[in-house]
């Protein structure tokens, strides 16, 4: 186990320069790597407000009453963790590998560490991240929430989180990235491997609410086993400098499934790169992936490829893209790749302005033109997410608000 | 008879001398009307002959140029004014092809045509629609669904006056009933409710107004339509007694009709003199 650790770090000794497959390159350099420790906080309620706030835009419930657990972690510290429901697994991934040895089994075991520079950098300068584990067959009631929380300006905050859906488990988790009101620029390299076991269930949904400077690099994958699945919502509506990230699933089990929904907002001066990326690896296995992009004059590349390796799997990719400003740029790449006969792969794609023909319509029902453009907005980004939970549904749409306001 | 009906009344709509181009084509080249507060007038047709164009270019589509002529609302000039605005005042429209929206869903559709001051579910239930409220606005909906659902919205607009284009083409039999009882109440010439009144009463008292395109006429047999009209090649060519009109056309085709109303009317030798 120890020869392996350092194995780990040889390779990404190795990977420290290499350049990713897309996004700008960042140097990584003109980041600082540390910074002083925060207190630990028993309560949430004890953060300063002005961080409670931004916290909320990322989907985090400060009273943690409808939360099974919470993870906090602020620059280089975790300031928050605590679990209320048995069978809830949640820590940082320090302490987690402390206690548990198997989880050398998991570790960097979906994401490649000599992947690129950032998944290197990720291993090399790694300071927490969390753990969160449903024991087989838990179910849990309220989804656990954790924050990635950036106070300091410039900083790099490089993270490596792990969780584990264990056997017949449910599983609901919502995560949120988000800077203090002083941060104008920092790094978040995120690493992130999510493991569905068999007939488990986990919907993770992350809301992202960075600050205009920010360089955000997550790496994320997940292997689903039989039976099993995996939700991913994704929400990016606020400002951000350059977001690059293409999460991978490998459905390695007969039925499993996997699904994506991304909903992106590219304000001027953004620059975003966000796919998902399925392998279809057995029988049965089903996948959907569906992004919503709308720029304002930002710059969207809306990536989608699906992988169908074994005959009887079915996959569907949408990517549907409104441009509200000359300015702004959507380019939509969809991808499918079949293997054998048997597959079925299908694509949606589209991309442009608001349909005048809508806008009329409403107006003809007594809106007013910002009125009816605000309601088709609005409509674009309602996507139907089966599956899942309600109150999670709940958090996904009071932040497509929160957003929205400042965008019409 | 016409011109009988429209002295002393209160004039809901003149169109005068209206030109409409679409695309940079001219598809109504003259076209003159009056509809009064209380009537319902109906407007027959060969397809292509500019009727729906005359719809869109009354609600104000800016994709229908008005190229010449006006049109006056309740007294107002609205040739140029914005289709909300049209709306505002009391205009509303059933359309032959409503577009799709994704992620709007009838229900929230319904208050924003009701200002959120009606009852979507006992609205949609009186149309049989009350199973469409949570799904996106005419996404799939049958040709028939898309009649119910127009109708449902004007119902929760409730305006003055009414432009419906085709409202029961393609729908059943047994939904025709409905939506012909539907639109009866919206123009407020339910029969019932008026029993042992005048003809000139009971329309001093309505003060909804319309104006239907129809193919098949079956509207008729659900309200009783007081003045037709035939659109030929973007020019009114014939006004009477809507049943009348549609008799002559189901008999003896669109030209039969018009050269018979030629010959019955002065509107059209009127018409003729001023070429
Ligand atoms: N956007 C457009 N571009 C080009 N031509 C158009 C457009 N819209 C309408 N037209 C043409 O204008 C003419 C009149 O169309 P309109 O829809 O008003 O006919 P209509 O009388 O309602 O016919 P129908 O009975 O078939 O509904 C047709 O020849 C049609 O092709
Ligand atoms: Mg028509």
């Amino acid at each position: 186990m120890v020869k392996e650790r350092e194995e780990k770090k040889i390779l990404a000794k190795e990977a420290k320069d290499k350049l990713a497959t897309y996004g700008t390159d960042i140097n990584l350099e003109a980041f600082s790597p540390e910074t002083d420790e925060h207190p630990y906080q028993e309560n949430l309620s004890a953060f300063p407000l002005s961080d409670q706030e931004q916290m909320l835009k990322a989907g985090v419930d400060i009273a943690a009453k409808n939360r099974s657990g919470t993870f906090i972690q602020k620059d280089h510290s975790v300031v928050h963790c605590s679990a209320s429901q048995e069978g809830m697994e949640i820590m940082d991934i320090d302490q987690a590998r402390e206690k548990y040895d198997w989880l050398h089994d998991y570790w960097w075991k979906a994401v490649p560490v000599n992947m690129d520079k950032y998944t290197a950098r990720a291993e090399l300068h790694q300071e927490h991240g969390y753990f969160i584990r449903s024991l087989p067959g838990a179910k849990s009631i309220y989804p656990l929430q954790a924050c990635l929380y950036l106070e300091e300006d410039n900083l790099a905050q490089d993270v490596h989180n792990i969780v584990i859906a264990e056997e017949g488990s449910e599983l609901h988790i919502i995560t949120g990235c988000a800077t203090g009101p002083h941060v104008k620029s920092g790094l978040h390299v995120g690493i992130s491997e999510f493991y569905v076991k068999k007939g488990a269930k986990l919907t993770f949904t992350m809301i992202h609410n960075w600050a205009e400077n920010m360089a955000i690099r997550p790496r994320s994958a997940t292997i689903v086993e039989e039976g099993g699945l995996f939700l991913s919502n994704y929400v990016c509506m606020q400002p951000v400098g350059t977001l690059q990230m293409y999460p991978v699933t490998y459905l390695v089990g007969e039925n499993a499934t996997a699904r994506y929904n991304s909903i992106l907002i590219a304000t001027p001066g953004s620059e975003m790169d966000i796919g998902s990326r399925v392998f279809l690896k057995a029988k049965g296995a089903r996948a959907e992936i569906i992004s919503r992009a709308i720029t304002t004059g930002g710059k969207i590349i809306a990536r989608g490829h699906i992988i169908g390796e074994v005959p009887g799997i079915k996959a569907h990719l949408e990517c549907k893209g409104l441009i509200l400003s000359d300015k702004g740029i959507i380019h939509a790449v969809p991808e499918l790749e079949g293997h054998r006969q048997d597959v079925d792969l299908s694509h949606e794609a589209a991309v442009g302005k608001i349909a005048q023909e809508e806008v009329e319509y409403l107006m003809a029902r007594g809106l007013s033109q910002e009125e009816a453009t605000a309601t088709i907005v609005r409509g674009f980004l309602n996507v139907e997410i089966e599956g899942l939970p309600p109150e999670l549904k709940a958090e996904m749409d009071k932040a497509v608000e929160i957003s929205e306001k400042s965008l019409l | 008879m016409a011109e009988s009906l429209n002295k002393g009344e209160t004039k809901m709509l003149s169109i005068e001398n209206l030109r409409v181009e679409v695309e940079g084509k001219e598809i109504l080249h003259h076209v003159d009307l009056e509809i009064n507060q209380g009537e319902t007038h109906v407007l027959f047709g060969p397809n292509g002959s500019g009727k729906t164009t005359l719809l869109m270019a009354t609600m104000g589509f800016p994709d229908y140029q008005i190229t010449g002529g006006k049109i006056l609302f309740k007294g107002e000039a609205i040739t140029n004014m914005p289709l909300n605005e049209r709306a505002a005042l009391g205009i509303g429209l059933s359309f032959q092809r409503p577009p799709t929206i994704k992620g709007v869903k009838m229900r929230q559709m319904l208050e924003i045509c009701g200002k959120g001051d009606k009852n979507v579910e006992s609205m949609a239930q009186s149309l049989d629609f009350d199973e469409f409220l949570d799904r996106d606005l005419n996404d799939g909906f049958s040709g028939g669904e898309i009649k119910r659902s127009e109708l449902l919205q004007l119902m929760a607009q409730d305006p003055d006056f009414l432009l419906l284009d085709e409202p029961e083409s393609g729908v059943d039999l047994e939904n025709i009933a409905l939506i012909g009882k539907v639109i009866e109440k919206l123009l407020e010439r339910e029969v019932e409710l008026h029993k042992g009144k005048s003809h000139k009463e009971l329309k001093r008292e309505r003060n909804k107004a319309g104006l239907i395109i129809t193919h098949t006429g079956y509207i008729l047999d659900y309200l009783d339509a007081d003045i037709g009209h035939v659109l030929m090649d973007g020019e009114l060519a014939c006004i009477g007694n809507p049943r009348e009109i549609l008799k002559t056309i189901k008999e003896q085709g669109y030209n039969e009709c018009v050269r018979c109303c030629g010959l019955n009317t002065s509107v059209l030798s009127k018409e003729k003199s001023k070429e």
